[in-house]
């Protein structure tokens, strides 16, 4: 007999590997006229869309359900999988719902994604939400904040509706909530990871991609207590904290077998759903909450540069606030920022005396045999040596 | 036009003085002043001196050079590694240390000449002091908190704010641009008051309004420069003596030796117009280069076009690595900083966050150089020039009828070169041009 939580579990992941989108495409049963923003990684904020009466969604990539034609044609060999999958998406008819795209100088190669979409796609406006490289500046939070509004503007052309700032205040209590029970999901992670798995864990999280947030919200109040309620007992295993999927996403089997052997307690999966770490105080000026929100309670990641938040110290302090004994510091393939990175992240816990294992992945990897090899061989010599 | 013709009725042995003084001076005169650059920057590592490490596209040396803050160039330093064929060793040096075989080589020859002791075949590699990091190529921020972490400098990030995508860039005189201007010019002061700082000098306007007017003397010249290639034959390649221009023009850019430099080879070209002659023997197809050259196998990627009488006319290198300045950097002296803070972000758009959307650009060129057709070479090393150029190629076939050669290669790791199969496919390029050429004369 399944349980309640395990059949929302199965129905998540059904609708989070559904290509198509279906819950978009409900949306759009249910809101005629309504329109659908799709942002690439890393953070967007999604209140500027929705507050305006669209559907913001987020393109994450796919597995390797997807087969990649038409987008391979467009890129060079040496640019990761998720830039092509993204658009893919849309060329294959399975996102062909989008009136906007928008995407960020997280890095060269989405940068130039941007051009290629607006070339094969004329019809849909193409943006680069420009976040700031520069985020200690004393001129940013105002810079950013104009950048705001500007994407604003084109999202009230997009929309046909003006977006004012109640709708804006009432979006960011709405997003608000969101942050909250993400934050209350991934402390259930940290503090008894025994009574979520990670791909559980993950496939609740990734829901909020590809679904109205209200919707969100409503799947993890009713998954939550039923995770907590949970008759399980802690095993033996590893706490480790993963770090690499801030962009690209790592295959569910993947994470199944890293479940097998350890406890991934905190990790950076999607992690611009959880950019803001705190509640946004809407304010009198909620473009401007935005921003400082944007700038001052925000995690990290290889592709946000903030002198006050080296990555490797904040790599170490989630290790630390986790409880982690150990860490996989994984990089997709092709990834330049994330392949940079993952060598300060490895010196950084090489000297901090933690064990972790270095891997790279690709969303579309279908063979796991050599990632199980890895991952029991890391995870046995640990249990060993902590014994 | 009239002026075209002529030079292709004049070539060497037309009766005009082919042993002009002019003729081959730019080359020596580069050679002079790159050896004067490296020596400097040897110097002022040697005396304790700072030095800032600085990027092709947005170095602000318009301002470092107030403070007398020699600037090392690693992109630049990195190829001239390739050239002297040094390069192996180090990409191997920093993928010991970690670093993956699929990130940019730049970073990696940089990195392993950091780990190796800076020596550079060319002299010796300084440690910075500060780094000017632009956001004009996202590598150059992780690159930079690479030099953060082993030498604990301050890494400032000029953030230029680029071009948005469908609806173009934000134009001059927009609110969105004054916007935008605010903040450049706010980060303008503050690397300033950071310069200041280290090198507990104070800036002098009088200083900067003469290094910018240097600016706008090299760019002036800088176009001039490009231009001539409209001439037939090219007088100069693009890959090979423009890089040479490109190398001068950020290396000197707003020192009088630069702008005398490029002064020195416009009047150069103008010299092998009149004279008829062209880059290479026997002009027969005129190429726009999109991307890089590869640097690790340089002679012969060139010798695989020159062979087939194709010289390239322009190339989009020499827009974006030139600094930007083709782009039209008209310094308004009475007003240096906010004028500065214009001319950059302007700049910037159009010419380094330019090259995503930069079809329309290709299309002038093309029209403008009176191209045959253009080679697009992707470079793993770098996603920033080379991402989406299977796609631009494609868009250039299919609006406006213009052929293409897409290939891969590097620009600095030889084991991504493939000489069969470069050359297989620039034959066959070059043999459909000349069909396309037969066809139109028929
Ligand atoms: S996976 Fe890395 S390279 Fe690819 S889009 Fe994301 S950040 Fe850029
Ligand atoms: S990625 Fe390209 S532009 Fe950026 S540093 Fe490397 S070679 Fe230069």
């Amino acid at each position: 007999m399944t349980d309640d939580l395990t059949q929302l579990i199965h129905e998540t992941r059904e609708l989070v590997e559904d290509l198509d989108y279906p819950a978009a495409r409900r949306w759009l049963e249910q809101n005629p006229g309504g329109k659908v923003l799709g942002h690439f990684q890393v953070y967007f904020p999604e209140e500027l869309a929705h507050a305006a009466g669209m559907l913001p969604i987020k393109l994450a990539g796919a597995s390797s359900a997807l087969q990649v034609r038409q987008a391979d044609a467009r890129f060079a060999a040496f640019v990761c999988s998720i830039i092509r999958s993204s658009l893919e998406s849309v060329l294959a008819g399975r996102a062909d719902f989008l009136s906007m795209f928008v995407t960020h100088p997280i890095c060269d190669a989405a940068r130039h994604s941007c051009g290629v979409w607006a070339r094969n796609l004329p019809d849909i406006p193409c943006q680069v939400l420009y976040l700031p490289h520069n985020v200690r500046s004393a001129y940013a939070p105002e810079y950013l904040e104009s950048e705001y509004r500007r994407i604003a503007g084109v999202i009230e052309e997009v929309a046909g509706r003006e977006l004012t700032d109640d709708a804006l205040r009432a979006s960011i209590e709405l997003f608000n909530e969101n942050r909250r029970l993400l934050r209350e999901l991934y402390r259930i992670k940290r503090e008894t990871p025994w009574l979520i798995s990670t791909v559980e864990a993950y496939l609740l999280t990734r829901a909020g991609t590809v679904m109205p947030r209200e919707e969100h919200n409503e799947l993890l109040r009713r998954a939550l207590p039923l995770v907590e309620a949970r008759d399980a007992k802690s095993q033996d295993k590893i706490r480790v904290v993963f770090e690499g999927g801030f962009c690209e996403q790592p295959p569910l089997e993947m994470l199944a077998v890293i479940q097998d052997a350890c406890y991934v307690v905190d990790d950076d999966f999607l992690i611009g759903l959880r950019w803001l770490t705190e509640d946004v105080p809407a304010g009198d000026n909620p473009y401007a909450s935005l921003a400082r929100a944007y700038i001052e309670t925000s995690s990290y990641s290889p592709v946000q540069r903030d002198p006050e938040k080296l990555k490797e110290e904040m790599l170490l302090a989630r290790i630390r606030a986790a409880g982690a004994e150990a860490a996989i510091v994984a990089a997709a393939k092709m990834c330049e920022p994330g392949l940079e990175e993952q060598v300060s992240y490895s010196r950084a816990l090489d000297d901090a005396g933690i064990p972790h294992l270095v891997m790279e992945f690709e969303e579309k990897t279908n063979v796991f045999e050599q990632v199980r090899m890895e991952v029991e061989t890391f995870a046995e010599s640990l249990l060993f040596e902590f014994a | 036009m009239a002026e075209q013709k002529v030079a292709e009725r004049k070539r060497p042995g037309d009766g005009a003085a082919p042993h002009s003084e002019l003729i081959g001076a730019t080359r020596a005169e580069s050679r002079g002043l790159i050896e004067t650059w490296w020596q400097e920057m040897s110097e002022a590592d040697a005396e304790g001196r700072p030095v800032a490490n600085v990027f092709v596209m947005g170095s602000i040396a318009e301002i470092l050079r107030c403070f007398d803050l020699p600037m090392s160039f690693p992109e630049i330093t990195s190829l001239q590694t390739a050239v002297r064929g040094k390069q192996m060793e180090m990409l191997v040096a920093a993928e010991d240390y970690g670093y993956s075989p699929d990130i940019c080589g730049y970073v990696k020859v940089d990195v392993g000449l950091h780990l190796t002791g800076r020596n550079h075949p060319s002299g010796k590699l300084p440690r910075p002091a500060l780094v000017v990091s632009p956001n004009t190529c996202n590598t150059y921020i992780k690159w930079s908190e690479i030099w953060e972490r082993m030498y604990g400098c301050p890494v400032f990030v000029l953030d230029l704010p680029g071009w948005r995508g469908t609806g173009g860039s934000v134009l001059p005189g927009s609110e969105e641009f004054e916007r935008d201007r605010r903040y450049v010019e706010g980060q303008l002061r503050e690397l300033i008051a950071l310069c200041e700082r280290i090198t507990g000098k104070t800036l002098d306007l009088d200083r900067l309004r003469e290094v910018m007017g240097e600016v706008n003397a090299l760019a002036g010249l800088y176009d001039e420069v490009v231009a001539e290639n409209k001439h037939h034959p090219a007088p100069f390649d693009a890959m090979l003596d423009g890089l040479n221009y490109m190398g001068i023009a950020n290396a000197y850019r707003g020192d009088s030796r630069g702008t005398a430099f490029m002064r020195l080879a416009r009047d150069e070209l103008r010299e092998r117009v009149r004279l008829g002659m062209g880059a290479i023997p026997d002009e027969k197809y005129r190429l726009l280069l999109i991307g890089t050259a590869c640097y690790s196998h340089f002679r012969r990627f060139l010798e695989l076009f020159h062979s087939w009488g194709g010289v390239f006319a322009h190339s989009e290198y020499m827009s974006f690595a030139g600094g930007g300045i083709d782009r039209g950097i008209r310094y308004e002296l009475e007003r240096p900083i906010e004028s500065m803070a214009e001319q950059i972000l302007w700049s910037a758009q159009q010419s380094f966050s330019g090259i995503f959307f930069s079809q329309d650009w290709q299309a002038r060129i093309v029209r403008e150089w009176d191209i045959d057709g253009i080679c697009f070479h992707g470079i793993k090393s770098c996603r920033t020039v080379s991402t989406g150029l299977p796609d631009e190629r494609e868009w250039q076939m299919r609006t406006n009828d213009i052929p293409g050669l897409f290939i891969q290669s590097d620009l600095v790791d030889a084991r991504l070169w493939s000489d069969a199969q470069m050359k297989n496919r620039i034959d066959a390029f070059f043999e459909a041009l000349a069909s396309r050429k037969a066809a139109a004369r028929r």
